[in-house]
């Protein structure tokens, strides 16, 4: 249960991180009219196409002791950051990145631009905007947003594999640890977490749809 | 900015370039002044009415000008003056309302009043919601109150902040005549204390005419016309501005001879042989006019009238009757088509049908010159 239990605390950790870094980057690419854009458009995206070994292989190359993000932590910790819980946290975040930026961006562009006239010419300046207006019309977009990333987090093998090895309790994660007893041919144990996955996935995947579906919405229906 | 806040004229010389690849070349390119109290803003979709106020608002940039209310600059491109939107003290009611769907009545009209203590914004609220009328809404959601009443709510959320300036872009069509004259009293009684200008701006003629004070008539990006609502509209020196106006029949025609001392003219309406008085213009016999005629302002006979003060009666024959609402359209071949609007109750009254023959009565001072 070791590995249920890491697993779930980096998903809540990376869902966590990438709803606060992710708005502001959704709001930039949903508002700019910057002609350029699309290029960030694509980093964003690139996650979805990579395969996790390729993304997995450079976050490990920038987080050892010689890559520049291994240097930084070195001298800021004073240890490295691969193979670290750290470094896992943010290898995951950026392999999650898209599925927290693009229901982000599609709710926020779905808010009526004439409501963000009016709170402008009530006073509000933009994050008043943001706060009272954006956030609240784009809610089902953050619940996307947050459950997208844990689960995709919490299933996630490659990258992790790549970036945090498979030390028991600081990164092996469950699909780390069904694959190991795989290997060692212990069918019933890699079952029975295999299963547990495979429910937790498809309760969060249903709170998802629900709230997009609007069957269950956090405020007043219309 | 900010403070005390003394209404005062909205003065406003924009000029903007919309660039489309699509359509032509489009430059709104006006100069206006709005005295305290109700101007209405007229002329057809697409003039550029909605692109000015957004210049005024600041939810658009203008290309160059200035905007001044009360004296107070929120727009200088010459000296590089250009306050935000949120800053220029304006009130805005759009014409799709843009009432925050997830906040209440009373939270939407307390938004623009986050500057103020709990308890003065209390009051606040409470007072402009009663001045609307809308206090037994406070607690309801935008989506569970009627049209009227959002385009109450939406008044009343603009107008708590104490604005210099108020725009209205269209905010009440939609709304049977009744129930827009009503909201109309209010405003206009809530005006009579703040005594702001105000800004009306539509496309209907019957708004005009409900409203009207002053009338900038606008199109295709210039005002061509500013006055009283009759200076403005009665005497339309412009096709599409007549069209919008109300003038169904739109004639050309040659003119015969002037009768100065009658303060008329007869003009011989394009080819046919249908001839009309209409009243005295700067012309000479044989000049090119077009004459601009409401169908509401023709009345039709079945038998020809005798005894009338009406100089034009014409024979024609009824082409097609068309129900339109609470009116019938009636075309009428006089050698030239005619539009005439009759009642549902005039065509069953008269026998009127397809084929019919009938004459067509006109005063010379409905027909109006245009050009």
């Amino acid at each position: 249960m070791d590995a249920l239990w890491l697993s779930m605390k980096l998903a809540v950790c990376v869902a966590a991180i990438l709803l606060a870094i992710g708005m502001p980057v959704a709001y930039w690419l949903a508002y700019s009219s910057w002609r350029g854009k699309f290029l960030l458009e694509s980093v964003v995206a690139l996650p979805l196409v990579l395969p996790p070994t390729v993304l997995g292989f450079y976050a490990l190359v920038a987080m050892g002791p010689r890559g520049p993000l291994g240097k930084l932590w070195i001298a800021l910790f004073g240890h490295g950051l691969a193979f670290t819980f750290g470094g896992l946290i943010l290898a995951s975040v950026l392999y999650s990145f898209p599925f927290a930026v693009q229901p982000l961006v599609a709710s926020f562009e779905g808010v009526d631009r004439k409501l963000l006239d009016a709170s402008a010419v009530l006073g509000a300046g933009s994050l008043r905007t943001f706060w009272r207006v954006i956030l609240p019309l784009s809610l089902p977009g953050v619940v996307t947003a947050g459950v997208l990333s844990f689960a995709h987090t919490l299933g996630e093998f490659g990258v992790v594999l790549m970036v945090g090895g498979n030390l028991a309790g600081v990164t092996r994660t469950v699909s780390i640890d069904i694959y190991d007893r795989v290997q060692s041919l212990e069918y019933g144990e890699a079952n029975r977490m295999a299963l547990l996955l495979l429910v937790i996935s498809f309760g969060v995947l249903s709170v998802v749809y629900a709230v997009n579906r609007r069957v269950w919405t956090p405020w007043a229906a219309k | 900015m900010g403070g005390e806040v003394k209404p005062g004229v909205l003065a406003a010389r924009v000029r903007k370039a919309r660039r489309n690849t699509s359509a032509p070349a489009f430059v709104l390119d006006v100069s206006v002044e709005v005295p305290q109290g109700f101007t209405i803003l007229f002329g057809p979709s697409g003039a550029g009415k909605s692109t000015l106020l957004d210049c005024i608002a600041g939810l658009t940039r203008p290309d160059e000008g200035q905007i001044a209310v009360g004296g107070d600059a929120l727009f200088d491109s010459s000296r590089g003056i250009d306050f935000p939107a949120q800053r220029r003290q304006i009130a805005y009611v759009f014409q799709t309302l843009a009432l925050f769907p997830h906040l209440t009545v009373e939270e939407n009209v307390a938004y623009g009043l986050s500057g103020l203590q709990q308890e003065k914004r209390q009051e606040r609220v409470g007072e402009i919601l009663a001045a609307f009328r809308v206090e037994k809404l406070r607690k309801q959601k935008p989506g569970e109150i009627s049209g009227g009443e959002k385009q109450r709510v939406a008044l009343a959320r603009s107008l708590v902040t104490d604005p210099r300036l108020l725009l209205l872009d269209e905010p009440l069509t939609g709304l049977d005549a009744e129930l827009k004259a009503a909201i109309v009293d209010d405003l206009r009684a809530w005006n009579a204390a703040k005594r702001i200008p105000i800004l009306y701006v539509t496309h209907t003629r019957e708004e005009v005419d409900a409203l009207g004070e002053r009338v900038l008539a606008m199109e295709n990006g210039h005002i061509v016309s500013a006055g009283a609502p009759i200076e403005v509209l009665d005497a339309p020196r412009r096709k599409k501005l007549a069209q919008a106006a109300g003038f169904e029949n739109l004639l050309g025609g040659t003119v015969l001879d002037l009768r100065e001392a009658d303060g008329v003219m007869r003009v011989r309406v394009e080819e046919s042989a249908c001839e009309m008085e209409v009243p005295l213009g700067y012309a000479v016999p044989g000049d090119r006019v077009k004459v601009a005629i409401r169908a509401g302002d023709i009345l039709l006979a079945v038998e020809r009238p005798i005894g009338l003060s009406a100089r034009n009666i014409m024979e024609g024959r009824i082409v097609s009757l068309e129900p339109r609402g609470t009116m019938v359209i009636a075309r009428v071949d006089c050698g030239v088509l005619f539009v005439v609007h009759v009642t549902p109750g005039a065509v069953r009254a008269l026998g009127l049908a397809a084929e019919r023959r009938v004459w067509l009565v006109l005063k010379t001072h409905s027909c109006h010159l245009v050009e």
